[in-house]
């Protein structure tokens, strides 16, 4: 593995990083622009997700006496999970030496840790809000994981492989054809994404009624720069499912040299990969209402059968070919 | 001296502090001031050199076998000292150390009360020499006496304090199912040793059973070791007995007599029975995944922190037998390399239940012993009175939710990696049937992560929600010690999986005779279980990963602090919606906090609910108090427990029948039986 090691290709990997995390504002604004112009509303400028953050990040912080340091850290390891797991993604160019630091179990693992963290956070400051907020996060968690677990395992039979890395690198050696199993997955995880980043039907971002929040609910306490870390990771665990989605379904046009024209061109192919889910992700939330909180274990068992057969169409019918 | 005899006083010096513990605590009772010492002081040796004979033997010091001049006239103890005892008798000496850190401290409260101190001191020597034994022996006489000695005192532990009946019967409960245990057990042996010369587990080995007998003696040692690890429903005395014991043994239950009877399991399938069939394999993966799915969903719905840590037991002893299972599955199909990897992957969360199971109880314990509150319902706020428990229950609680970089996750990532390659196997029901468990597996993982948030939130986090909470005291320092002891090494293990794979791979290449080469090829920091283009886990990188994320965060903010002036830390009182201040009791409950995972799977439970509404007498329209009980009972107590309960009612009335109460129907019983032997001897 020493190959992996040169500091090249380190290099390359931290430049990668920090492109996603700089993007990823930036793609939650995209998607909140694609919003307004299919509501009827003006959308606010390219740079505003900018804006709030660097308000947020400026702004006192107003901490509860009854808040422990658990509630004072946990924005920064929420925000470092969310980085780390950025910088396992195959975002741009395939083989970087971080991604056989972490494979795609690690991933799921990451994003616990993380979970983990907030969900204490909102149980912390001894609120009804925090802890309902956290009970249905949990919840919600216990559900979807498994199922992101089971696409995962599914595209890692097929590939072979849990890295991500040689899973895109499979997916791009195939010839094109229906998979079923692979249809299923997307599927599975298209739901399984929607429930994770809290967008509707299962929560809604933009909404701070008590009875229906989840992830907001948790943050409540939280102000200035915690929340603005807060805000910052969710974008970023936006921005990594969607990278997901598009990169092990969709691979083509990924890097798999670090030639210029093929970082460029696979650079403009994640982006209009980005923008049409982004899309895509604004229609669904202007013509879904958000589901009650008690249907969503119903769309979650969903995802979950969906990704549980795709993963048996995988093992029974295409092991052979 | 040589290499064997530094081996051999070792494991002398073990055995002989835990023995010598039991002797001294004798004298307790009349030396009171000095009676922790007594007993924790060569059990603490008894642990250190535990620890230090098996590791050094994992780490290249000789094994050896042993003949002593005990036992019957014809069978002498035969001892062996072999890899896999070894790494058994270290995970029984480092929790053994913790514990006799911990313990001195904790028994302090005993001293004023009316229990004896030398019955806890000779019943805790005898419990740790009867575990050290049972992974020593290597004949079916020695392993019968040590199981039984590892048995029947801690029964004797269990039963404690005695003064409460629910203890004794707790305690009952757990000797009726040991000795049950124990009869499988035996039988088991016998079906074994009836083709062979003798009882030793040499002539054991050699043994040539036909398919049927090999089946019927496995099938007695599962139910027979399992009834000792809590394999569902076999595990309904776990929850009794556990929260009743004193915490350390709590700590010593949970962390090692399971994994003890986890040995015996390995040892009877992979060692006497030689070649595990897959068809066993599978009964094992179901097995296993009923009980790890089973055991969490319970645990989330106690209300008592010990007894919710003894679900968890159920539920890590499922994901051990997953890994068993798979590795049976892929050693009977012809996949040694494979089912190697799932046997490390047991090992190793063998290993990690013991540490963060064992650091948990001693957490439950110091929190026991400064709040003597059972209740997770009046719990809250700790964190402020027990700061250091606190972050080390944090570690215990990462580990067992199996989060990165913590140990709890590298076990069930090999697993993992381990039921991913069920794509080589042939059969089409064994390939669907592998990915169910990893998502049972994933699952119960999840659902683990819910429940710990719960725990510790509710413990630790928030306002207290009783009096007797909010003014609670650090622990002892040393029981503060004994915990961070444990839990340096959940994070060392976890840190450094490459290694310790590394050693358990030394661990199955004796039992099996095949190498885990390919999965530490790559140096410490990488662990590749099958080859890198597979999958690949870097654990160290991971971990400095989240180190250098904290430290740049925390270099902004000195940064961004020196240069603005005066603190920007306002501190107010939470959101109250405008309403007035909050209280204790508008927090979320633990029962609150599990609602709705308790109604997705209803039918998994049985609840009792009981909802009280006292009236004013003034007034019978206005109620004046509102009371609601919750409790989730086991369904296992109705589904299995109740009828065989009630079949041996109706037998014993049938076999009454005969006891008439006259003398002449005896004398008479006693004549057939005299004619039906002479018939049968003639």
């Amino acid at each position: 593995m020493a190959d992996r090691l040169s500091l090249l290709a380190w290099l390359l990997a931290l430049l990668q990083t920090l492109l996603f995390i700089a993007l990823a504002p930036l793609f939650s604004g995209w998607v909140k622009r694609m919003k307004c112009y299919l509501q009827n509303r003006q959308p606010p400028g390219w740079w505003q997700p900018y804006r709030d953050l660097r308000r947020l990040l400026s702004k006192d912080l107003v901490i509860s006496h009854t808040a422990s340091p658990i509630f004072r850290i946990t924005p920064y390891i929420v925000c470092g999970t969310a980085i780390l797991a950025a910088s396992v993604i195959p975002f741009i160019v395939i083989n970087v030496p971080i991604g056989s630091m972490a494979d795609a179990i690690v991933l799921v693992g990451v994003f616990a840790l993380g979970r983990f963290f907030v969900a204490l956070a909102g149980m912390d400051v001894g609120t009804s809000f925090g802890g309902m907020g956290s009970s249905r996060e949990m919840t919600v968690a216990a559900l979807a994981e498994p199922a992101m677990l089971l696409v995962l395992f599914t595209l890692a039979m097929v590939a072979g492989s849990t890295n991500l890395a040689t899973i895109v690198t499979h997916t791009l050696g195939e010839p094109l054809v229906l998979r079923p199993s692979l249809l299923f997955s997307l599927a599975a995880l298209i739901l399984v994404s929607i429930a994770e980043t809290g967008r509707v039907p299962v929560d809604n971002p933009a909404t701070h009624l008590e009875l229906t929040m989840i992830h907001e609910a948790m943050i409540l306490e939280y102000s200035g720069r915690h929340l603005g870390l807060i805000e910052y990771s969710s974008q970023i665990k936006l921005m990594i499912y969607a990278v997901l989605i598009a990169n092990l379904f969709f691979p083509w046009g990924i890097a798999q040299s670090t030639t210029p024209l093929e970082l460029t061109t696979a650079l403009a192919a994640v982006l209009a990969k980005l923008g049409l889910l982004g899309m895509l992700l604004a229609l669904v939330e202007s013509v879904v209402a958000k589901m009650r909180i008690f249907r969503v274990p119903t769309f979650l068992a969903v995802a979950f059968t969906i990704a549980l057969v795709g993963m048996l169409s995988a093992i029974i019918l295409e092991a052979g070919a | 001296m040589s290499d064997q005899g530094i081996t051999e006083l070792l494991v002398a010096i073990a055995v002989g502090g835990s023995l010598g513990a039991a002797l001294l605590a004798m004298l307790a009772d009349h030396y009171i001031k000095y009676a922790r010492w007594l007993v924790f002081v060569p059990l603490g040796i008894s642990g250190v050199s535990s620890t230090m004979a098996g590791v050094g033997v994992l780490f290249g010091l000789p094994t050896f076998t042993i003949t002593l001049p005990l036992g019957l006239p014809w069978l002498h103890w035969h001892l062996n000292f072999d890899l896999l005892s070894s790494f058994f008798l270290a995970v029984i000496g480092i929790v053994t150390v913790a514990v006799s850190i911990f313990g001195p401290g904790y028994v302090r409260d005993y001293e004023r009360g009316h229990y004896s101190q030398a019955l806890l001191g000779i019943a805790t020597g005898l419990f740790v020499a009867g575990m050290q034994l049972v992974v020593l022996a290597d004949d079916t006489f020695a392993f019968m006496i040590a199981w039984e000695l590892m048995s029947v005192s801690s029964y004797l532990l269990v039963a404690y304090e005695h003064h409460e009946s629910a203890n004794r019967r707790a305690a009952f409960i757990y000797l009726l199912m040991a000795q049950i245990g124990a009869v499988l057990i035996l039988l088991a042996f016998g079906v074994m040793s009836g083709f062979g010369s003798d009882l030793s587990f040499t002539a054991l080995r050699t043994n040539e059973l036909t398919p049927l007998w090999q089946t019927i003696a496995f099938t007695l040692a599962l139910l027979g070791f399992g009834m000792k690890a809590g394999i569902v429903p076999l595990h309904i005395w776990l929850p009794e007995a556990h929260p009743v014991a004193p915490s350390h043994i709590s700590a010593l239950m949970s962390g090692v007599m399971l994994k003890i009877a986890v040995y015996g399991f390995i040892r009877f399938t992979f060692d006497l029975l030689g070649s595990p069939q897959w068809s066993w394999g599978v009964a094992v993966l179901i097995i296993g995944s009923i009980t790890a799915l089973f055991g969490v969903l319970y645990a989330l719905m106690q209300h008592d922190l010990k007894r919710l840590l003894a679900y968890h037991s159920v539920e890590n002893i499922g994901i051990i037998y997953i890994g068993l299972g798979l590795a049976m599955i892929f050693f009977g199909s012809g996949f040694p390399k494979l089912g190697l990897l799932g046997l490390v992957g047991a090992l190793y969360h063998t290993l990690n239940h013991a540490l963060f199971k064992s650091l948990l109880f001693l957490g439950a314990g110091a929190i026991l012993q400064r709040s003597h509150e059972h209740s997770l319902e009046h719990m809250g706020g700790l964190i402020r009175h027990m700061p250091w428990t606190a972050v080390f229950f944090l570690i215990g609680c990462l580990s067992i939710s199996a989060l990165p970089p913590l140990n709890g996750f590298v076990s069930e990532w090999l697993i993992f990696q381990t039921a991913l390659q069920a794509t080589v196997l042939e059969g089409g029901v064994l390939r669907a049937i592998i990915p169910l468990t990893a998502a049972v597996l994933a699952l119960s993982g999840a659902l683990a992560a819910a429940c710990f948030v719960k725990v510790y939130s509710v413990v630790f986090l928030g306002v207290g929600r009783a009096k007797r909470v909010r003014h609670v005291h650090e622990a002892r320092p040393s029981m503060v010690l004994a915990q961070a002891l444990l839990a340096g090494l959940c994070l060392l293990f976890g840190v450094l999986p490459t290694l310790t794979v590394a050693a358990l791979g030394r661990v199955t290449q004796a039992l099996t005779g095949e190498g885990l080469a390919s999965a530490t090829r790559y140096g410490w920091l990488w662990l590749t279980p099958v080859s890198p283009k597979v999958a690949s886990y870097s654990a160290p990188l991971v971990a400095l990963g989240i180190i250098i994320a904290l430290s740049v965060w925390v270099v902004i903010y000195f940064w961004v602090r020196s240069s603005r002036s005066g603190s920007s830390i306002v501190i107010r009182d939470p959101w109250d919606c405008g309403f007035g201040s909050l209280t204790s009791r508008m927090q979320y409950t633990p029962s609150a906090f599990t609602m709705p995972i308790r109604q997705i799977f209803q039918p998994a439970f049985l609840v009792h609910e009981d909802n009280v509404r006292e009236m004013d007498p003034q007034l019978p329209t206005r109620p004046a108090q509102l009371r609601y009980n919750m409790h989730v009972e086991d369904i296992t107590w109705n589904a299995v427990y109740r009828p065989v309960e009630n079949a041996i009612h109706k037998a014993s009335r049938l076999v009454g029948r005969i006891q008439t109460g006259h003398l002449r129907h005896y004398l008479a019983y006693s004549f057939i039986t005299l004619l039906v032997l002479l018939w049968l001897i003639a």
